[in-house]
C-alpha cells in the first residue's frame, strides 16, 4: 500500500498536503481508493465555503458505494480540482495527484495534529 | 468462517480482492471492475461460479416422472422441454404467489433434469424440494451437486477461447444453439457444457468436478480468457436486465411484479405451485428500468422513486460501464409507462431519470438510447 512519508492522513482516509501558501491540499488515499474500486463520480465542495473540522464536504461514487469525504480541519475552501469530477478514474490511477480540493486552515497550527504515514499505515493494518 | 469454492487459492494469487458473498469467500475484482465489464463485452471474461448448486432430479415415470414433478414444482412449464439438453429459466414459487428462487433447469433425459439454482438459497430450496417429492413423488431422487465446481466463461470471445482451452469441447459443443448443454468425456471426468449465462453475451457455463477446476481455469487464463469478479458480474446482468434473487425479487413480491411474467406460463391448463394466488391477485406494480438523466450521483438499492403515478423503489441500480451513465431496476407502479421521467431521490437531492424497457446493453452495445 503506497503510504507517502511526506503528507498527513486522517482516520477518515484523506491525504492533506501543506502547499507553499499555506494552503492544505485534500485527497483521498490509495487504500481508500482501492477499497472504493473504480470511481465513477466525484462532487466537490463549494468554493468560499466554510468547513468545520470532520464535516462531510464532498462525496465519491464507485461502481460499488457512494462514501463521504470529510474536511481535515476547519478551513475555508479556496479551491476545487474539476480534474477529478470530468475524469474520476483519474483518482484511481494517481491518488496522490488527484487532489479534490484546497482549504485555506482556522488554524495553521492544527495540520499538525494529525496522523503521519506511519501512524495511518497502523490505524488501516496490514492493508 | 466462510465457505470457499475449491478456486479459492487462485484468487488470492492472483490478487484478487475478496468479499463475503452471502457466506461465500468470493473475489468482488481482481483490480479494475470496469475493465474486467468491458473484457466480457468486448472479449472473453469468466467467473468462478462454484458456489452455486446443481441439483439433480432423476427417477421413472411413476406419478408422472421427474417432468411431471417438476411441472407442478416450477412456474415455467417444462414441457417447453423437448430435446434432451435444452434448458429452462424458471422461478420457484411459494403457494403465495411469491419467489422462493429462480433457477436454470436442464431436460438431460426423462428420468435425469438437472437444476442449477443460487447459492444463498440452495439450502431453503432443497428443503422445499424435498418437501415437495414427500408430497408427490417420493420416489424420485434428489442430489446436490457439491461435487462439482463451475466456471462462466463470457463475451463475443469466450467459446472459441474455450475450444482452444479444452481439447475435445469443439467437436462437442461448438453445434450447442443458447440455452442447451451437453456433456463430454475427459481426462478430469464427465464435463457438463451449457451455452448460458448471466452477462447479455455469448459463452458457456461449464460444470467440472471439483478437484480439476483449478486446471481447468488454469487452461482458460493461458487461452486469454480474463478472470472477472462479482462486481462485473453484477454490471453486466443489470445491462442485460437480468433480475438478481434476493434484491430485485425475494419471498415478499410475484415474478409478475417483478418483470418475470414472460417465465410464468398462466395460459395452459396445466397447475403449478403458486399458480392460484398469481391468478386471484392481479399485478399492480412492475420492474422497469430506469436511466438516470441528471448528472449528480449513481441510482442505488433502495432509493426512493417518484413517479406521476405514485411512489417505488430502485431494487438494482449501478454506474454502466457500456452507456457510460447510471441504470437502474426499479419497482414502479403497473401504469408508470416507457419514456415517462420520475425523479430519484440521492442523497439529499431528487435527480431525472427516464424509465426504459431493458435490457440497457447486450452483445456489446446499448440497447436503449440516453437521449430522451
Amino acid at each position: 500500500m503506497n503510504i507517502p512519508a511526506n503528507l498527513k492522513y486522517t482516520s477518515s482516509h484523506e491525504w492533506v498536503r501543506t502547499e507553499a501558501d499555506g494552503t492544505l491540499s485534500v485527497g483521498i488515499t490509495d487504500h481508500a481508493q482501492t477499497a472504493l474500486g473504480d470511481l465513477v463520480y466525484v462532487e466537490l465542495p463549494a468554493i468560499g465555503r466554510k468547513l468545520a473540522a470532520a464535516e462531510a464536504c464532498a462525496v465519491v461514487e464507485s461502481v460499488k458505494a457512494a462514501s463521504d469525504i470529510y474536511a481535515p480541519v476547519a478551513g475555508e475552501v479556496v479551491a476545487v480540482n474539476a480534474g477529478v469530477t470530468d475524469a474520476p478514474e483519474q483518482v484511481n490511477k494517481d491518488p496522490y495527484a488527484s487532489w479534490f480540493f484546497r482549504i485555506k486552515p482556522a488554524d495553521p497550527a492544527a495540520v499538525a495534529k494529525l496522523l503521519d504515514a506511519k501512524a495511518y499505515e497502523a490505524t488501516i493494518g496490514d492493508a | 468462517m466462510l465457505k470457499q469454492t475449491p478456486l479459492n487459492a487462485i484468487h488470492r494469487a492472483a490478487g484478487a480482492r475478496m468479499v463475503d458473498f452471502g457466506g461465500w469467500d468470493m473475489p468482488v475484482n481482481y483490480g479494475s471492475q470496469i475493465d474486467e465489464h468491458h473484457a466480457v463485452r468486448n472479449d472473453a471474461g469468466m467467473f468462478d461460479v462454484s458456489h452455486m448448486r446443481g441439483v439433480d432430479l432423476r427417477g421413472d415415470a411413476r406419478s408422472g416422472g421427474v417432468r411431471g414433478f417438476l411441472s407442478y414444482a416450477l412456474a415455467n412449464n417444462v414441457d417447453k422441454l423437448k430435446n434432451p439438453g435444452k434448458a429452462l429459466y424458471s422461478c420457484l414459487l411459494k403457494p403465495d404467489g411469491t419467489v422462493i428462487d429462480d433457477l436454470i433447469v436442464y431436460f438431460l433425459r426423462e428420468d435425469y433434469f438437472r437444476l442449477v439454482v443460487n447459492a444463498g438459497t440452495a439450502d431453503k430450496d432443497i428443503a422445499w424440494f424435498r418437501q415437495l417429492l414427500a408430497e408427490r413423488a417420493p420416489h424420485l431422487t434428489l442430489t446436490p451437486r457439491t461435487d462439482l465446481a463451475m466456471i462462466a466463461i463470457q463475451g463475443p470471445n469466450a467459446r472459441t477461447k474455450v475450444w482452444r482451452a479444452l481439447p475435445g469441447s469443439e467437436s462437442v459443443a461448438s453445434g450447442l444453439k443458447p440455452f442447451t448443454a451437453a456433456t463430454m468425456a475427459s481426462a478430469w471426468g464427465e464435463l457438463f457444457l451449457a451455452r448460458t449465462g448471466y452477462t447479455g453475451e455469448d459463452g458457456l457455463e461449464i460444470m467440472i468436478p471439483a478437484p480439476h477446476v483449478g486446471e481447468l481455469w488454469q487452461a482458460l487464463v493461458a487461452a486469454g480468457v480474463r478472470p472477472a469478479g462479482l462486481g462485473a458480474r453484477d454490471t453486466l446482468r443489470l445491462e442485460a436486465g437480468m433480475n438478481l434473487y434476493g434484491q430485485d425479487m425475494d419471498e415478499t413480491v410475484s415474478p409478475l411484479e417483478s418483470g418475470l411474467g414472460w417465465t410464468v406460463d398462466l395460459a395452459s391448463p396445466r397447475d403449478f405451485v403458486g399458480k392460484a394466488a398469481l391468478l386471484a391477485r392481479p399485478p399492480t406494480r412492475q420492474l422497469a428500468g430506469l436511466v438516470l438523466v441528471d448528472r449528480g450521483g449513481v441510482l442505488r438499492a433502495h432509493q426512493p422513486v417518484h413517479t406521476g403515478k405514485g411512489d417505488g423503489e430502485i431494487t438494482s441500480g449501478t454506474f454502466s460501464p457500456t452507456l457510460n451513465q447510471s441504470i437502474a431496476l426499479a419497482r414502479l407502479p403497473a401504469d408508470v409507462a416507457v419514456g415517462d421521467t420520475v425523479r430519484v431521490v440521492v442523497r439529499d437531492r431528487e435527480l431525472a431519470a427516464r424509465v426504459v424497457k431493458p435490457p440497457f446493453a447486450r452483445n456489446g452495445k446499448a440497447c436503449v438510447s440516453l437521449m430522451p
